[in-house]
């Protein structure tokens, strides 16, 4: 329950990451830590280098309009909760990042991070995938973006090179009604099943999971007004993904919380933060 | 490989120079080289709060840090609640009023966690506080103590029965 030994250093500009990354092919960035320490507590992570950009202050800002937002790598999860600007024009982020993990966690941990551990019950992949995010990366040789629909290949595993880190999540704002809803044993801990659900209007939507699948996908759904159709629509959708596994219960799960998402998304105000699912 | 690093790590307002291996988790070195006893460790994995510490203000899993990323950083433990080492905190006091603990493993993460919600919010509702005690595990007392506890130190000064 103790991490083997590595080399530590402490980064001031993300040039010092991509030249120390590149010059060690077992390294490793911390950033918040809180999936990364834990992995190594139990030994099954032992990189021979730590970099460390905690330091990095400059990919700690947020900048966010009606329109945009563009999110550096090392903001806080408990920032995305409570920065205003965020809460006004882009509430979906603000609620998604209340539910993960615990305070303390979410004190520390970061946006940048979720997405390179690419946990396929975390919410930031989905989250991004579905607001079809662009994902700011510097190597060695520069800098490239790829959209976040690019970024996830399956169970833990991303398209960033060894080398390469993040630096900031660009998102435009989709101008459409937009739902999240998440269901787990307890408070903070990883999800069964999430949804974040789109609606476009005129029936047509997207659903986008996690939990349920290696990886997330934005999958367009058609969004009757009756529920029981749209149950039907959720499920056929599911079909469409590499499931985890066959669980039925997880299915039903899967189905509920895209619902509930759909419910979500038409909520307003104060009831748009504190929405728990209802009677779904 | 055992190379290590000096920090200096400022814990309840002191300064301590410690040497360091990188390796080091911030939990162990509060407990094992600076004798800090009152964080506790359960988990190493961030689930069960009871090495919650404050940085800057905001409680973080001690667990989850290590040491060498310290520096700088203004860490608060159970020890340092209380300015007088002889008093009790209000809320300290309400912990023991209400019997908010029994063996008492999770206190001190449910003290700092405690602390800092009612900084940030001296009247926290009831659902509130157990969404901020839901990263602290408590095996004996079922929450409710715990929660009639804070509440208490949130509707107000305690009123002194003789």
């Amino acid at each position: 329950m103790k991490p083997g030994a590595f080399e530590y250093r402490k980064a001031t500009s993300v040039k010092d990451v991509v030249t120390w990354l590149h010059g060690d092919s077992t390294s490793k960035i911390l950033a918040g830590g809180q999936s990364l320490v834990p992995v190594m507590n139990f030994r099954l992570a032992h990189p021979s280098l730590l970099v460390d950009i905690n330091e990095i202050t400059s990919l700690r800002q947020i900048t966010c309009d009606a329109d945009h937002i563009t999110i550096g790598a090392m903001v806080h999860h408990q920032e995305m909760v409570e920065n205003r600007e965020v809460r006004q024009y882009f509430p979906l982020l603000s609620v998604a990042a209340r539910h993960i993990g615990h305070w303390a966690v979410r004190n520390r941990g970061t946006v940048g991070g979720s997405l390179a551990h690419a946990d396929p019950a975390s919410e930031w992949p989905a989250v991004m995938v579905a607001l079809q995010a662009q994902i700011g990366v510097e190597g060695i040789d520069g800098s490239r973006v790829i959209s976040a629909a690019d970024l996830f290949l399956g169970y833990y595993t991303t398209e960033l090179a060894a080398d390469e880190m993040m630096t900031t999540i660009h998102i435009s704002h989709p101008n459409h009604p937009l739902g999240f809803a998440e269901v787990a044993r307890r408070p903070g801990d990883f999800a069964l099943a999430g949804a974040i659900v789109e609606d476009f209007g005129d029936a047509h939507g997207s659903v986008t999971w996690f939990g349920v699948a290696g990886k997330p996908e934005r999958v367009k759904v058609s969004l009757p007004k009756e529920a029981a159709l749209r149950a039907q629509s959720f499920q056929t959708a599911l079909q469409t993904l590499t499931q985890l596994d066959e669980d039925r219960h997880r299915q039903q799960l899967a189905i509920t919380v895209a619902e509930r998402a759909f419910q979500h998304s038409h909520l307003n105000g104060q009831e748009y933060f504190t929405f728990e699912g209802g009677q779904v | 490989m055992a190379t290590k690093t000096s920090v200096r790590l400022t814990i309840n307002h002191e300064s301590y120079d410690v040497e360091v291996e990188p390796r080091w988790l911030l939990s162990d070195v509060i407990r094992h080289q600076l004798g800090l006893t009152g964080t506790h460790v359960g988990c190493e994995q961030g689930v069960c709060g009871a090495c919650t510490i404050l940085v800057d203000g905001k409680p973080e899993r001690s667990c989850l840090m290590f040491a060498v990323q310290a520096e700088g950083l203004d860490i608060i433990t159970v020890e340092g609640l209380s300015p007088d080492v002889k008093r009790l905190t209000p809320l300290q006091e309400s912990f023991r009023d209400h019997h908010a603990l029994q063996c008492g493993y999770c206190t001190s993460g449910m003290l700092l966690t405690a602390t800092a919600l009612l900084e940030k919010d001296p009247h926290p509702s009831e659902t509130t506080i157990r969404e901020a005690l839901s990263g602290n595990v408590c095996r004996c007392t079922g929450y409710q103590f715990i929660v009639d506890a804070i509440l208490a130190v949130a509707n107000g000064p305690k009123e002194v029965q003789e």
